[in-house]
This record gives C-alpha cells, sequence and structure tokens, in this order.
C-alpha cells in the first residue's frame, strides 16, 4: 500500500515537463497579456524558432524594473516616455516599435455623463468630472494609469483634487473592469482587456478612436553590457520574429468577436 | 457554477498540470520544512540553551509572517540583482520552494515544538536515566509523536498550498513554468473569467481534502495493524 | 559485571534546591549482594536519594563514589520510577527500546522481549498500547524493562505505592527473581510490610538524614534510634 503511494509520488516528482530547446523571459504588460495576443504569437514562436518565452505578466512599472534588475532578457511594454528612460539609462539596447492598439472608455449602458457624444477623448473626461459619475482608476503606474493620468492633464483637470467618485483601486486591468462592473463606473480600458473581458454585467464601450487613444507598443532588449547573463542572441532573435511577415500576419489577423485589435507597425 | 463544474469534471491537460505542479511545489517545500522544523522543535524541546526562549518566542512571532513580505524578501534575494542573483532561481518552481519553507517552517516548528514539549515531560526522567544522547532522544520524541507531527505537517501543507501573495512574486505566474493553482484563479479572476477560477478553486480545495484524507488514512492502517 | 559498580561510598553527599537542603549530608557504603530497602515516610527523601545515587538528582555537596566511573556505573544501572514511565508504543517496542539504544539487532531484541513479557505476565499483551495497560501492568512492563538489560543494579523507587495485595506480591516475586538471579537492587518503600518481606539490608531514612543502616533483621530486631523505634511501633514520625 504505501509503496503504492511512494510510486504516485515518484511519478508525480519525476515528471518534469517537456520543454523546448532555448527558453527566454520576456516582460509583457498586463493589458498585452490579457488581449489574448499571446496565445497566438507564443505557439508559433515555439514552432518557427523552437524557443520557449516564458512571459511575465506585469505593470509597465514592475516591467521596466525587472528589465533593470536583469531577471528578465526583453520586456514589452506601452509607455514611451518610460521607455526612453529604460534605454536612456542604459539597461535596453534599443526601443524597437512593434505593433498599436487603442484605450477604449466604458461604462454603464445608461452613460449618466453622457460621453457617448462627446468629440474627443478630453472632452469625455470634463463630462465626468463635471457629472462626477463614479470612475474607476488604475491607480498601480501601468502604462494605462500614466496614459489616463496625462488625458485627465490635457482635459485641465487634475486627478489628485477628486473626491468620492473617483476610485483608484491599484490593481491590474482585470481588477479594475470588475471593479467598474460591481460599481456600474466608468474605466479606461486597452480594447482587448475589454473584449476578452468576461464579466462585463451592465458596461459597454461608450467612446473609442481619438488618436491621443493609441497605444504603441513597444520591444526592448535587456542590455547584456549590465547583465551578461541575459540572452541577448534569443532576444534578438525573437526580435526578428515579431518584426518579421508572419508575425504582421498573425497581429493583424488576430480579432476577437470579429474586431481587429492591433495594428502592426514595426520598421 | 454550473460551467465550472463542468470543467471540473472534464479536467483538461492544462488544469492538471497546473494542479500537479501546485502539489509538487508544496510537498516538496513540505518535505523540507518538515526537515528543518521537527529536529529545531525537538532540540528546543530537549535542549536547554541560552537563546532557547528567544528562539520560540522567534517562531512564534514568524507564524505570523505575511506571507507577500516573504516573497518580496525571496524575491530581492533572488533578484539578479540580489546577493543570490548568480543562481537564476527567481522566477523557477525552485524560487517558489523556497518562500514556502520560510512561511511553513515557523508554523510547522511551533506546532510540532507544543506537543514535543508535552511528551518530553512525560519522557524526561526516563531518558536521563537512561542516559541517551540528544541525537537518540530527538528522534524518540519525533517518533513517538509522529501523529501530532503528522497534523503540523498538515497544517503546513494547508498553508503552503493556499498561499498566493508570495509564490505570486517569487515565481512570476508563468504559464507552463511557474502557474499554480492560486495564482492561475488570482489570474482568471482578474479577467473576469470567474468560471475557471471556481473551477480552479474546486480543485484546490479537492487537492487539500484529498491529501488530508489520505494522510489520516495512513495514520488509521497503522493503527488498525497496530492496536 | 557486579564488581566493577560496587562498592559505591557515599561521603557527605547531599543535594539543595534554592538553598534548602532536601538530602543529606549522607555517609553511606553499599556493596553488590542482595536487595536494600531504603525505608521512610513520604516526604522523607527516598526518591531524592535513589537520584542522588543514580546520578539524576544534582550532588551539590560531597561525593558518590562507584568502583568505575560515573558514566560506566550509569551504563550498568536501571531506574523504575515512582510513577511508571511508559513509552507511548507498544508493550514490545517499549521493552527493546533499551536493547536497540545499545545496539542489540531487532530479532535479538524481540525475543528478549517476548521472554521478559512472559516472565512479568505481559506476554499476551505484547501487541498492545502501553498506555492503556491498568496501573499495575505499567509498573510491571517498567520492571521488566529495566531488568531486560541485565544491568548490575536496578533502583526501584515505590514501585507498589499505588497497587493492591495481588499485584503487590506478582512484582516482589519478580524482584526476588531478579535478586536471585544476581541483579543488585536497592528499593524505596514506606510500607513497613513490605520491608520486612523482602529486604536484605535497610537503609532508614527521615527528613533528609539518614538515621539508621544495618541487615534487615538486625533493624527490625534491635532498631538503635528513637525515631526508628517510633516509626516500627506504627507511630507518626516527623
Ligand atoms: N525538585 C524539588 N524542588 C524542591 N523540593 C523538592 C524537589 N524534589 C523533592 N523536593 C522535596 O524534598 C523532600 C523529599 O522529597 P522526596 O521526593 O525525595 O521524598 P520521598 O521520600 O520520595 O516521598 P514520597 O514517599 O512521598 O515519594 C520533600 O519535602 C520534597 O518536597
Ligand atoms: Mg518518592
Amino acid at each position: 500500500m504505501k509503496q503504492t503511494l511512494l510510486l504516485a509520488l515518484l511519478t508525480l516528482f519525476a515528471s518534469g515537463m517537456a520543454h523546448a530547446a532555448d527558453q527566454m523571459r520576456m516582460a509583457v504588460t498586463t493589458s498585452f497579456h490579457n488581449s489574448g495576443l499571446a496565445d497566438v504569437l507564443l505557439p508559433q514562436i515555439a514552432n518557427d524558432l523552437d524557443l520557449e518565452v516564458q512571459l511575465l505578466v506585469v505593470g509597465t512599472g514592475q516591467a521596466l524594473k525587472l528589465g533593470e534588475a536583469g531577471d528578465v532578457d526583453a520586456i514589452l511594454v506601452h509607455s514611451r516616455a518610460a521607455e526612453e528612460a529604460f534605454v536612456e539609462g542604459g539597461y535596453g539596447t534599443h526601443r524597437r516599435e512593434i505593433m498599436y492598439n487603442d484605450f477604449v472608455f466604458v461604462g454603464p449602458a445608461n452613460d449618466p455623463a453622457i460621453i457617448g457624444g462627446a468629440g474627443a477623448a478630453e472632452d469625455v473626461l470634463q463630462r465626468i468630472a463635471e457629472a462626477e459619475a463614479v470612475f474607476v482608476s488604475r491607480g498601480d503606474d501601468s502604462g494605462t494609469h500614466k496614459k489616463e493620468l496625462s488625458l485627465w492633464a490635457e482635459a485641465g483637470l487634475d486627478a489628485d483634487t477628486f473626491d468620492g467618485w473617483y476610485n483608484a483601486v491599484g490593481a491590474g486591468m482585470g481588477a479594475a473592469l470588475n471593479t467598474a462592473s460591481g460599481l456600474n463606473a466608468y474605466v479606461l480600458s486597452d480594447r482587448a482587456s475589454w473584449l476578452n473581458f468576461g464579466n462585463k454585467g451592465d458596461l459597454v464601450l461608450l467612446f473609442a478612436g481619438d488618436p491621443v487613444l493609441f497605444n504603441q507598443y513597444a520591444y526592448l532588449p535587456v542590455n547584456p553590457a549590465r547583465h551578461d547573463h541575459v540572452k541577448s542572441d534569443l532576444a534578438a532573435k525573437l526580435e526578428r520574429w515579431l518584426t518579421s511577415a508572419p508575425a504582421q500576419a498573425l497581429i493583424v489577423g488576430y480579432t476577437i468577436e470579429g474586431e481587429t485589435l492591433f495594428v502592426f507597425n514595426a520598421e | 457554477m454550473r460551467h465550472a463544474f463542468w470543467l471540473v469534471v472534464t479536467f483538461d491537460a492544462e488544469l492538471a498540470e497546473i494542479a500537479l505542479r501546485s502539489l509538487r511545489v508544496t510537498l516538496t517545500a513540505l518535505v523540507i520544512a518538515c526537515l528543518i522544523a521537527l529536529p529545531l522543535a525537538a532540540l528546543l524541546a530537549v535542549r536547554r540553551f541560552r537563546w532557547r526562549r528567544a528562539t520560540i518566542a522567534l517562531l512564534n512571532a514568524l507564524m505570523g509572517l505575511p506571507p507577500v513580505v516573504v516573497g518580496l524578501i525571496v524575491y530581492i534575494f533572488l533578484s539578479r540583482s540580489g546577493p543570490f542573483g548568480a543562481l537564476g532561481l527567481l522566477f523557477t518552481p525552485t524560487a517558489m520552494i523556497v518562500a514556502q519553507v520560510i512561511i511553513i517552517v515557523p508554523l510547522i516548528a511551533s506546532i510540532a515544538h507544543q506537543s514535543l514539549r508535552e511528551l518530553w515531560a512525560e519522557y524526561h526522567d526516563l531518558l536521563i536515566s537512561m542516559n541517551v544522547t540528544q541525537m537518540q532522544k530527538m528522534r524518540t520524541l519525533i517518533w513517538d509523536a509522529r501523529r501530532a507531527l503528522l497534523t503540523a505537517a498538515l497544517a503546513g501543507f494547508g498553508r503552503g498550498i493556499g498561499e498566493v501573495g508570495a509564490i505570486m512574486i517569487v515565481g512570476g505566474n508563468i504559464d507552463n513554468a511557474t502557474r499554480v493553482l492560486t495564482t492561475a484563479i488570482a489570474l482568471e479572476t482578474g479577467k473576469g473569467e470567474f468560471a475557471l477560477a471556481l473551477a480552479l478553486g474546486f480543485v484546490l480545495i479537492a487537492l487539500a481534502l484529498g491529501v488530508n484524507l489520505a494522510i489520516h488514512w495512513i495514520g488509521q492502517t497503522e493503527r488498525d495493524s497496530r492496536w | 559485571m557486579v564488581t566493577e559498580l560496587f562498592p559505591v561510598t557515599l561521603k557527605g553527599a547531599e543535594t539543595s534546591r534554592r538553598g534548602k537542603r532536601l538530602v543529606g549530608p549522607v555517609d553511606l557504603s553499599l556493596d553488590g549482594q542482595g536487595l536494600c530497602v531504603v525505608l521512610g515516610p513520604n516526604g522523607s527523601g527516598k526518591t531524592t536519594l535513589l537520584r542522588l545515587m543514580h546520578g539524576t538528582a544534582r550532588l551539590t555537596g560531597g561525593t558518590v563514589q562507584w568502583a568505575c566511573d560515573m558514566d560506566t556505573a550509569r551504563h550498568h544501572q536501571a531506574f523504575v520510577f515512582q510513577r511508571p514511565v511508559v513509552l507511548r508504543r507498544t508493550v514490545e517496542e517499549n521493552l527493546t527500546y533499551p536493547l536497540r539504544l545499545r545496539g542489540v539487532d531487532r530479532k535479538a531484541a524481540k525475543a528478549a522481549a517476548q521472554d521478559w513479557a512472559e516472565r512479568v505476565g505481559l506476554g499476551q499483551h505484547l501487541t498492545r498500547r502501553a498506555m492503556v495497560l491498568s496501573g499495575g501492568e505499567q509498573q510491571k512492563l517498567a520492571i521488566a524493562r529495566a531488568l531486560i538489560t541485565n544491568p548490575a543494579l536496578v533502583f526501584l523507587d515505590e514501585p507498589t505505592a499505588s497497587l493492591d495485595g495481588r499485584a503487590m506480591r506478582e512484582i516482589e516475586a519478580i524482584l526476588l527473581q531478579a535478586k536471585a538471579d544476581g541483579t543488585r537492587l536497592i528499593l524505596s518503600t514506606h510500607d513497613m510490610g513490605q520491608a520486612r518481606r523482602i529486604a536484605d539490608e535497610v537503609v532508614f531514612i527521615l527528613g533528609g538524614q539518614v538515621h539508621e543502616t544495618g541487615p534487615a533483621k538486625m533493624f527490625f530486631d534491635t532498631p538503635k534510634t528513637p525515631e526508628a523505634r517510633a516509626f516500627l511501633k506504627g507511630d507518626i514520625v516527623e
């Protein structure tokens, strides 16, 4: 009896997983991961390059920190200023733009702040502030959060001065959407997270399309001069693949509920 | 709810892999933690040394250690720019095991110490009279208190398998590498995929119960065969 | 083997706790034959005296000198406690425990356990948990476990204090057999009847002081001190 149990345990511990020949780690943002695009790209990468890309799904801030510490080999994020500072600081070799998607405003179907008819993103935020309609903010220093703050600033408003109706949840996109769904609140989300979100409740997409809402993703290999253990050859291989025609086909061909999410713009 | 049950019943390959990984990480951590905690608890019971009381107090205090903080500290130590960075352990199952060991050692040691101390009070005169070595004392205590120690180990297992904060930080929740039940639940909840999260939750509960029952059952067969 | 340990000599031996002297100073010399009874009322210091000789009570003054070094002496002794201590194991495992500690192989240890269990009337109970035995059975087990290593000397601290007449006689028979097999026994008791039945020599202790030592017959027939006379008469002595 005990032998059987022991055997079962041994099998359990011995059962390693089949791995691709090469492995590398890439930090990506929550919003990218929530888009589901990774699930399409990674198997193809494993197939074409015999390379297993392990994704660390974190906020932009942490992704950059992981790169700085040398805990990942490359990062894929969307926060231009921070990315440039990253390369400037010598943490990354360079910044390569890959693709963009866009942010959307989501809110309760009855739209109490009437943002549906707004002309621009600025206008949307002014209407929400005016109506003091309940709003959920990521509040986690992520790319999406930074984007939201810059939009408030452009609208001539300061998020720090808002009271009760403004809720900074300090969490990822999914958690923020969950909160918004629970509070029936407005929230800024990337389109992919929104489309993939399973708990929409009474929320609907109310505003999109303003070019300021475009969301550029860039690929940054971590600098091997700083961390010699970094797998820069694999990172370079991945970069070549991400900017190649097969990748382009997969990226622009990726849809959720019939909607194309990403525009490929690598040069 | 229906959907969640369906997912459990069909038990797809990915779910199985995640569940197995959970089990493997926590059982490994448990074995290591027991190898540290039980001798430590026995030593604290049989030996009067200068820092004994302080150590016991420290263990009790560490029991309440927030796992996230453990995770953070392990993270800082294992990060490439940390003191043990060269080992390249961050974001591997090993890192998760390290964090879990740190979290459950104080718990197991504290509970084990309680029962070993009681047993030591009972055995003290006899073992002193027999002039046994420190090592033999510890072995006798651990063996004779094995039922109580099993309970301590189970408490450790429960805490380990249900832990999310620390292993999320040090494991990174990487698909196919460090994703375990708890972190997968956090992830799926984040995506609003409550059915899948719930299904994972069922599996987690089933695992915890299953291991508990299995261990109790082993204890039971032992009792039957003997007494 | 007996000659290795004895004679044991106590010179001004005493033990104190927090400045209070519990026993002593004791001057005493014992050789390696027969059954010695340490007799005295409750609280007189019997347990402490036995522990002092055994080496598990701290000697705070004087000396306890064996014919060999202390470690060797201890190796050839066993102690049976006033309240029997049994391991949370089966009867058999209780009996094999001291043998296994001494490196006896499993098979030989089991055979010895079987033998001793039968000698003390526990042959039917080998596989039972020791904890569920009756008080008398536990005491017999403790005695068998003490004797199983074939020690030169066994201390027995009031081994029959809480037992009824039948169990008492059974245990006395076991002890007399052990004596006949050449084991030196030092047994404490407050039961004069028992002392009369089994003692070869008597150490009379009162208030932590040894008042009289000598052959049993002499002690019972012609006690020298007034305290011993009073105790023998059945008076309450302090
Ligand atoms: N560890 C100790 N600390 C303080 N006092 C003690 C200690 N051990 C024994 N004593 C005291 O020493 C005296 C002798 O105790 P001891 O146990 O030797 O008596 P005893 O003759 O065995 O009594 P009994 O017949 O009740 O077993 C008692 O007054 C007891 O209270
Ligand atoms: Mg006593």
